[in-house]
């Protein structure tokens, strides 16, 4: 095994590795942007990778003939990336993408390492280095294939889908046509009512979790009082409780009562599901407020209630904000009651809204507009304020 | 002198302390109770009981109202009919008022008039029975408007039926079907590898993307907020392009592997056996790995830095300090992790709703529980499966707390 940890054995088996992964990305990458064949190639990847590692491992200079030979041969048809009937111009680009970063990326890891016999540090460096940049290209690529096989399903018409299952590049030709998916939701089939349903259920939750967690978590955190510590326990007991189990006993309540079929039914039950998360991330919160200042408050006059309040809201803002963000994503994200209760599509939300799209009488790239609007205002809302979304859901999220 | 004691008990200001805490709290305990804790008590009740959705509206009395005929024949005429087709009511009454405008001159001997008021004893009605009363009435004034107004003011009908869901009568059918042949133990087998190669997948994947993510660079935000992004979108958007994206017939993935040369004929991802299962513990994967990543993120950062000093100090290798360090300043949070995404992922329903609605081998408990409540209109046997999955998550929750006391700041 140590015989095997040289430069060049190294260099040999990273290089196949990063060249082929860079074969994939680049074929899938273009095959998706352009709807031609793009092919990885085994074989050629294991041959011209060994060779390239070995090259990178002679500094700049073996480098440059790395790339050039990798873009040479690919345009060849022996390189990596093969492509067989595929425009000159996406061609050339493709095989020069591929070429310089797998060249690139080769010269990252490997740089200076010693052709012979390495150390064990040397060589789990380069590993490592290996390592970080496959993880940036794979998770990248996880991620960002559905939300991009989405947004360009939503913009494509029948025909041209089945036509090339591949092709995802955008006929700008068509110019606002290309909306026509989100046009035909929004007037025929009435989505704009879903979102302005989704939005205020959401905005209602949202209002009344935190009227009912902020005096819960306050107490459990604050007062001394008998039980305090079994309650906290049982509110995390509490939301591991099945949704579809207390679902089917809801749905048999509301059929009786007749809230069944209401947005008012949705608006008393979301709450119900967000308020322990929502209290035990607020009582972490007020646990770390320091009680000096509210001491202060007590001693100065102000009863309990004005001393939370007038004390210790105003100091935990940033807290309000995080649990706001994540109980109105859960509200906006929230699918199986909204399914289970809501029938009348003059009153579904968004989630309902969508999931009554997806019939084989509706073309698909229809539903892929309705989880294109349903997606887009949570994403701009989280981009936006990441840093209390990052908070919040590391305060509480066990819940998924 | 007296001797001083100290108090006992607490004090006046301790007791006034105590009784805000819980004037704070009770809003919450009893929307939660209400919400939480009654329906946990009625899907126990149901579970013991032969419901089906049918059910859920109790047999009653229906009754159609019109005037008939004209001249010395007009009638005020009530159909009654039994909802149920197959439970009797007993002791059905009808009282309704007749408009004015209308006089009675002769009403069916089973009812008793007092001016404008009729009040009829019906007795019995069998299951799908039916019964007729005619009520002989004169009329002042035009007979269809007249008509309008009387059947305009329904007739009040009371009657009594057993209510399934509230008489004594109680089975164990729902759980002998539940726990007959061999399905329980395919979808509790189902259910166990869901969540337990969901979960550690989850963490697996999730702990590498922390590993890649601490260290600042340029774009380290960026980054952090898009690999969120499959945690933060709706389920159904994501789960409809999963669908969408490895559909069988016009799937890009699909066309990919074809055009790439790995396979011949399309893959059915969502549709065949084993691939099904694998495939939605993918999802499972993907989309929440981005809160374990979040979790290890955390508490990776909060690891000082003086002992990494230590150990290169000491000539350890990237891979030791990996090994010997962080894992174990990291086993803790991976742990609780583990248990909580283990609950959680036993007890999630819509991805696998969603992606293949629980077929080709991927149904588990929580899928059959609508299966059986909705899907076979068996809400008993559905309520059933709803108390396994309960006293499994007991089972769960008690090792969580005791990991958790030992583990306490999450």
């Amino acid at each position: 095994m140590n015989r095997l940890r040289t430069g060049y054995v190294t260099a040999a088996v990273l290089g196949i590795l990063w060249t082929f992964t860079m074969a994939v990305t680049v074929a899938i990458a273009m095959s998706f942007l352009t709807g031609a064949a793009f092919r990885p190639a085994l074989v050629w990847s294991a041959v011209f990778g060994a060779l390239a590692g070995v090259a990178c491992l002679r500094g700049r200079a073996g480098a440059g003939i790395a790339a050039t030979g990798l873009l040479v041969a690919g345009l060849l048809g022996l390189g990596p990336v093969q492509t067989d009937d595929v425009g000159a111009l996406s061609r050339v680009l493709g095989q020069a993408i591929a070429a310089g970063a797998t060249a690139a990326g080769l010269r990252a890891y490997l740089r200076d390492l010693p052709p012979h016999r390495l150390t064990r540090h040397e060589f789990e460096d380069a590993v490592i280095r290996f390592l970080t940049g496959f993880g940036y290209v794979f998770f990248t690529a996880i991620v960002a294939i559905p939300f991009y096989v989405m947004v360009m399903t939503s913009l494509k018409n029948q025909q041209q889908l089945v036509q090339n299952p591949l092709d995802f590049s955008i006929d700008l030709s068509r110019g606002w046509g290309l909306f026509d998916s989100y046009v035909e939701l929004m007037t025929v089939f009435n989505f704009g009512s879903y979102l302005w349903t989704s939005f205020y259920v959401a905005v209602l939750t949202v209002v009344l979790t935190l009227a009912f967690s902020i005096p819960g978590a306050y107490a459990v955190a604050r007062l001394r009082f008998r039980g305090a510590a079994v309650f906290s326990r049982s509110i995390l007991l509490i939301y591991m409780v099945p949704m579809i189990v207390l679902a089917l006993p809801i749905y048999i309540g509301y059929s009786m009562v007749g809230l069944r079929n209401s947005v008012l039914g949705i608006v008393l039950i979301y709450p119900v599901t967000t308020i322990p998360v929502a209290l035990y991330m607020l009582q972490g919160y007020f646990r770390g407020l320091p009680a000096e200042v509210e001491e202060a408050g007590l001693m100065d006059g102000l009863s309990r209630l004005a001393v939370i309040w007038k004390i210790t809201l105003p100091l935990s803002l940033p807290a309000l904000a995080s649990v706001s963000l994540y109980v109105f994503m859960i509200a906006w994200n929230e699918f199986l009651l909204a399914f289970m209760l809501l029938d009348d599509p003059s009153k579904f939300t968004l989630t309902r809204g969508i999931a009554s799209l997806d019939s084989s009488e509706i073309p698909r790239q229809h539903l892929m507009a309705g989880s294109v609007i349903a997606t887009l205002p949570i994403m701009a809302i989280f981009l936006g304020l990441e840093r209390f979304m990052t908070r919040g859901l590391t305060a509480g999220s066990v819940k998924g | 002198m007296s001797n001083a004691i100290p108090p006992r008990g607490p004090g006046a200001l301790g007791r006034r302390e105590a009784r805000l805490a819980w004037g704070l709290l009770l809003p919450t305990l009893a929307i939660v109770s209400a919400v939480v804790v009654l329906p946990l008590l009625a899907i126990f009740w149901i579970s013991f009981k032969p419901v089906g959705l049918a059910d859920l509206r109790p047999p009653a009395p229906v009754v159609r109202e019109s005037l008939r005929g004209e001249g010395e024949d007009l009638r005020l005429q009530y159909r009654l009919r039994n909802s149920s087709r197959d439970v009797p009511i007993t002791a059905v009454t009808m009282s309704d008022t007749v408009p004015p405008g209308l006089t009675i001159r002769q009403a069916d001997d089973r009812c008793e008039v007092t001016g404008a008021e009729i009040f009829c004893n019906l007795g019995d009605l069998e299951a799908g029975g039916r019964d007729e009363i005619e009520i002989l009435v004169s009329a002042q004034g035009d007979p269809d408007a007249l008509g309008e107004l009387a059947e305009a003011s329904p007739p009040v009908l009371t009657g009594n039926a057993p209510n399934i869901l509230t008489n004594a009568e109680f089975t164990l059918d729902n759980f002998a079907r539940v726990f007959d042949g061999d399905e329980f133990w395919g979808v509790l087998g189902v259910t166990l590898f869901y969540a337990t190669v969901g979960t550690i997948g989850a963490l697996v994947v999730g702990l590498f993307a922390a590993m890649l993510l601490d260290r600042s660079f340029r774009g380290q935000g960026v980054l952090r907020g898009l690999y969120l992004f499959p945690y933060v979108a709706p389920v159904i958007a994501v789960a409809f392009t999963w669908v969408i994206l490895f559909d069988p017939f016009s799937g890009s993935a699909n066309a990919l592997l074809i055009r790439m040369g790995l396979t011949d004929t399309a893959i059915n991802f969502f549709g065949d056996r084993p691939l099904a299962l694998i495939m939605v513990t993918l999802f499972e994967i993907w989309r929440y790995f981005p809160l374990s990543f979040l979790f290890i993120l955390a508490r990776m950062q909060s690891i000082p830095e003086d002992m990494y000093e230590a150990a290169d100090m000491d000539g350890a290798s990237p891979f030791q300090k990996f090994w010997y360090l962080s894992l174990p300043q990291l086993l803790g949070i991976l742990s609780v992790l583990f248990l909580l995404r283990f609950i959680w992922t036993f007890n999630k329903f819509d991805d696998i709703f969603l992606l293949t609605g629980g077929n080709a081998g991927t149904r588990t408990l929580t899928v059959n529980v609508y299966e059986q409540a909705f899907a076979v209109s068996n809400i008993g046997a559905g309520a059933a499966v709803a108390v396994v999955i309960f006293g499994c998550l007991l089972l769960f929750s008690v090792f969580f707390f005791k990991l958790i006391s030992r583990e306490e700041g999450l």
